[in-house]
């Protein structure tokens, strides 16, 4: 009975939490929110008994993904007046569109299918079950070879960004402090011997 | 151990030699990276040459139902790999040219290569989607590779936002579809499909339906999911530009028939309405709108997509004989575009891109044999007989008639005339007026000649289509 | 040890309050709540006590090593005691101070920031195994739960940069989120190697899976990776001479320059309770935890007290760790930023990966004495 409470109170703070993301005005504070409706939903996913998942979810979008998104939202001076100009005038379509969206998906999901019905209970298997150890025979055995696509799809991504971004030659405008601090003095000054000159003349 | 490792030696073999040409590139220390390039173009002979040996006449699964081998994916993959083969051939001389040649760029061309012959024997939602991406993801990184061009990123990021628009489209289908079946793999969907389902369960099927046909014709460029294609075309640089328009339209056929026909056959009714929309209004469209262009490459765009609307004609009729159609069509397509844009290497030079129709003015008398060549692809593309062009229409035309869609055919004609007019154009241009300059055209001798092979084949293709028809249906059948 | 005590806790006070306070309906789920609140309080105590000494014996180990005597004034009661009063003296003036709110700063996330830094390195003792029963939450995938939770530490330091609306605070916080996540990787690759070696999740687990002696332990197949998590670890808490995030002479003080009293005390308090736990987790992974290393020596491994399984171990090697903590910042130059990048990118990251493969190997193999 507690976990039910407990799934209504994260279930709750996920809602208001992914609410906040899309309106709050200040980006810092909406990459925030993103990090605390992740965090609901890896609770949520916890009583679910999906430990796993629930913590790479952890490790991943908030430890990582977030961390990386929040880096480039801190640094980037959004002005956020002109954003917000035209929201009035574009009101009315984005209501019209809304609705519209609101009758299809509600037509299609009311009653029918969604209606549980049609969806099986699922019943929980026993506690003595390593869901890390489950998933993994099931990545290497019967998922391998997409998961081996998924891998291969990871290298491209690296080499693209790799290639995309790194500059070298004379474009590339950084300094390179080792190579500035092992100079040596005779890399820059030329003792030089020769006889005193004298005015001529 | 593994259940029919050997059926995926190709793929492996391909990805290991991709890795190894990753590391190569870091040791080609010259500045064309001569050593990297022709490592890739050996790696894709080897590829070719696997594919004959390892690959059975039978139909075969592996992984767990996540790979197959069929005639279909042979045949394709071979398709892909020989005109990949060639379009690195044109991008190495066009990058040699504009002293842009990175090694990287060929690199991501072999994982494209990749990820076509993933998506050509998938066999399952999961490998389509991810074949999909390894190949979207090649490109967007190969047209971003041009760091210092403003078009080329531009293009790049308008590619990479919309694909993944469509590709979000498409995995919402998916999801829909593994929502209602429960399983992956386009057997099990068939098998669902097939047994019948209660009008609850039909919906929702066809929910799903709607989200890949859009994610699929997002990836084809059909209209009115086609805003993307002229933007990329002219944007891009003309050796990515010509990839993108040629193997990946193949591995598209691959990922239609894959979804409609081995996976959703049974929604037949469903689908063939909406691509029958997507076909006429890409005919309209991509016909009209081609008229109105100065810029080749974006005159080639919209004739992309008017053919992409051929090509659909085929897949509409729902037959293997029609899928046969198609794949020749879009077989055909693919080596003419290759020719066209080479046409566009071909007189490019450094800083330069022959992209005007002004380029091609008295192309006539400043190089007779190339006018020609043109002239064949011109010919070929206008779809006018006895060029292989031609027959690629006649044969989709054929099974749309012999479906009962007589109207389709004739709108398809009339539309095919219209568009029978901007390549004339080029012909007129290129014979009937004066040239800007007559400066010598500059290139080497094995561009020369790939491109000179290059429109015999459409030459001789067009007296013996039989052949290459033959081809099709068997993979097909 | 630890167990009985618990039990006698459970057994002769909270029950009879329990049944005394709470309606019946909730006397189970009361019970359990207010065990794990006894557990917590009992990590918790002895884990704030050791980072307020830790500050001590930072000074005073230091203050040796550079031929000081470091602080040997305040006392108790009249008694100097060596110093030994200096911690609490420093937490009593920290408490007192006034927390100065810089103009222009986010008021709400200045103030969580110290919390978020401090929470993590508290939540992650969850699932320390203190002896073979002893442990608060013996969950199958916990060395995933400290992984994520020394993940989380970083959200502090790149809030309290950017919410302090100040450069240098902010510089900090970048400087400390690059080399935070750079570093992690290495770490979390090394941490798959203890798993594939121990072949579990649960830290009780790959304890067990060291015991045999001290030659059994995963130092010795996991040598390089041991180095590399050790060091990784003394990145990951900002700690000389990876301390670049905080950079005196370039940044003032990093991340934390515009906070005073109890919120700095507490990002303080972080980094301390940080070490102790980067400590701890090296012991475990490759040291055996509370394994006693006399066990299998002959003679030795015979006598009754020296050779028992104990919390004491884990005490012990952990404070190995910890002086090298110390050590190393009376030692070392600070590393330039560059430098720190190329550390961790170029050389962990590989010895890492190399690693998994080799320790892969040797499990496959079954090479004794560790994987038969």
């Amino acid at each position: 009975m507690i976990t039910q409470y407990i799934f209504y109170f994260f279930a709750a703070l996920l809602i208001i939490a992914a609410g906040m993301v899309v309106t709050v005005r200040n980006p810092v504070h909406a990459a925030l929110f993103l990090v605390l409706a992740f965090f609901s939903t890896s609770a949520v996913w916890l009583m679910l008994e999906a430990e796993f998942l629930a913590i790479v979810l952890i490790l991943v979008y908030v430890g990582a993904v977030m961390v990386l998104f929040l880096f480039v939202v801190m640094m980037l001076d959004i002005n956020l007046v002109p954003m917000r100009e035209g929201f009035a005038r574009f009101l009315p379509v984005g209501i019209i569109i809304a609705l519209l969206m609101a009758i299809a998906m509600g037509s299609v999901f009311t009653a029918i299918y969604f209606n549980g019905a049609h969806l099986d209970v699922v019943t929980p298997t026993a506690t003595d079950v390593n869901n890390s150890r489950e998933l993994g025979k099931l990545l290497f055995t019967e998922y391998l070879y997409p998961f081996e696509i998924a891998g291969a799809i990871l290298l491209v991504a690296i080499v693209a960004a790799i290639s995309l971004t790194l500059r070298t030659g004379r474009s590339k405008k950084t300094q390179d402090p080792s190579a500035q601090v092992s100079v040596k003095r005779a890399d820059r000054v030329r003792m030089v011997k020769m006889k005193s000159e004298k005015k001529s003349g | 151990m593994l259940p029919q490792i050997q059926l995926v030696i190709p793929e492996l073999v391909l990805l290991c030699l991709a890795s190894i040409a990753l590391v190569l590139d870091t040791y080609s220390t010259s500045k064309n990276k001569v050593l990297t390039f022709r490592f890739v173009q050996i790696s894709l002979l080897i590829v070719i040459a696997l594919i004959f040996v390892v690959s059975p006449d039978t139909q075969e699964y592996a992984f767990n139902n996540h790979f197959i081998s069929d005639p279909m994916s042979v045949v394709l993959k071979l398709v892909i790999c020989i005109i990949s083969l060639v379009v690195f051939f044109y991008s190495y001389e066009y990058l040699k040219e504009h002293e842009n040649v990175k090694g990287e760029y060929f690199v991501l061309g072999l994982f494209a290569v990749l990820g076509m012959m993933i998506m050509s024997s998938a066999a399952s939602l999961l490998t389509i989607y991810l074949g999909l991406e390894l190949l979207s993801l090649s490109l967007y990184s190969m047209i971003a590779m041009h760091k210092d061009s403003l078009t080329a990123s531009e293009a790049a990021m308008k590619y990479f936002v919309l694909g993944a628009l469509a590709s979000g489209m498409l995995l919402y289908g998916i999801s829909m579809l593994y929502g209602v079946t429960g399983v992956l793999d386009l057997q099990g969907i068939s098998s669902f499909a097939n047994a019948g389902v209660d009008a609850d369960m039909n919906i929702m099927l066809v929910f799903g339906l709607v989200f890949i046909v859009v994610g699929i014709a997002f990836k084809l460029g059909a209209v009115p999911f086609h805003m993307w294609v002229p933007d990329i075309y002219e944007g891009s640089p003309t050796a990515v530009t010509l990839f993108i328009s040629t193997a990946p339209k193949i591995a598209a056929f691959a990922m239609t028939i894959r979804l409609l026909s081995d996976g959703l056959q049974d929604l037949l009714s469903d689908w063939q309405g909406m691509l029958i929309i997507l076909s006429l209004l890409s005919m309209a469209v991509g016909n009209i709108i081609a008229i109105s262009q100065t810029n080749i490459k974006r005159m080639l765009a919209y004739s992309t997509i008017a053919h992409v609307g051929f090509f659909l004609l085929g897949i509409i009729s729902g037959t293997a004989s029609g899928y046969a159609g198609s794949m020749f069509y879009i077989i055909v397509y693919a080596i003419m575009s290759m020719g066209s844009f080479g046409m566009i290497i071909f007189l490019g030079k450094k800083g330069y891109e022959a992209d005007q129709l002004d380029d091609f003015k008295g192309l006539a008398k400043r190089s007779p044999w190339y006018a020609f060549i043109m002239l064949i692809l011109m010919f070929s593309m206008a779809g006018i007989p006895p060029l292989i062009g031609f027959w690629a229409k006649w044969f989709v035309i054929k099974e749309v008639v012999a479906m009962g869609y007589v109207w389709l055919a004739a709108v398809a004609v009339v539309f095919s005339v219209i568009g029978a007019f901007y390549y004339l154009r080029i012909i007129k241009l290129m014979y009937f007026d004066e040239p800007d300059e007559m400066l010598a055209i500059k290139a080497s001798r094995e561009l020369r000649l790939v491109l000179s092979v290059n429109g015999m084949v459409i030459l001789i293709l067009g007296f013996i289509p039989g052949a290459l028809m033959a081809l099709c249906l068997s993979a097909l059948s | 040890m630890l167990s009985d005590i618990f039990q006698w806790i459970q057994g002769s006070i909270l029950s009879p309050l329990v049944n005394l306070v709470v309606p019946e309906l909730f006397q189970d789920e009361a019970l359990l709540l207010l065990g794990i609140l006894v557990k917590i309080v009992a990590i918790l105590i002895p884990l704030l006590l050791s980072v307020a000494y830790i500050t001590y014996a930072e000074r005073k180990i230091i203050g040796y090593m550079q031929c000081r005597i470091g602080p040997n004034r305040v006392g108790f009661f009249g008694y100097k005691l060596l110093g030994l009063g200096q911690p609490i003296a420093d937490a009593f003036k920290l408490i007192f101070k006034e927390i100065i709110i810089p103009s222009g700063a986010n008021k709400t996330l200045f103030i969580i920031a110290p919390v978020l830094s401090f929470a993590p390195s508290i939540a992650a003792w969850a699932v320390i195994p203190f002896d073979d029963v002893s442990v608060l939450a013996d969950i199958n995938a916990g060395l995933l739960y400290i992984l994520a939770l020394t993940s989380l530490a970083v959200y502090g330091v790149i809030i309290a940069g950017w919410a302090s609306n100040s450069k240098y605070a902010f510089l900090g916080a970048i400087r400390s989120a690059a080399q935070i996540i750079s570093y992690e990787i290495a770490m979390g690759f090394a941490l798959v190697c203890v798993l594939i070696a121990a072949g579990s999740l649960n830290l009780g687990e790959i304890i067990e899976a060291q015991s045999g002696s001290f030659l059994h332990w995963f130092w010795i197949p996991l040598f390089p990776v041991f180095l590399v998590y050790f060091i990784s670890g003394v990145a990951e808490t900002n700690r000389a001479p990876f301390d670049v995030a905080e950079g005196e002479s370039e940044i003032v003080a990093g991340f934390h320059v515009e906070y005073g009293g109890m919120a700095f005390s507490i990002f303080f308090m972080a980094e301390y309770a940080n070490m102790i736990m980067i400590s701890v987790l090296t012991s475990i992974f490759f040291l055996g935890g509370w394994l006693s290393p006399l066990q299998g020596v002959p003679l030795l491994g015979s006598i009754p007290f020296l050779s028992d399984h104990g919390l004491i171990w884990l005490l012990m090697k952990t404070s190995l760790f910890l002086f090298c903590f110390l050590w190393f910042r009376a030692t070392f130059p600070r590393y330039r930023y560059d430098q720190i990048m190329r550390l961790g990118w170029k050389v962990f990251l590989p010895i890492t990966i190399v690693w998994i493969v080799i320790i892969s190997i040797m499990v496959v193999a079954e090479i004794p004495p560790w994987f038969n």
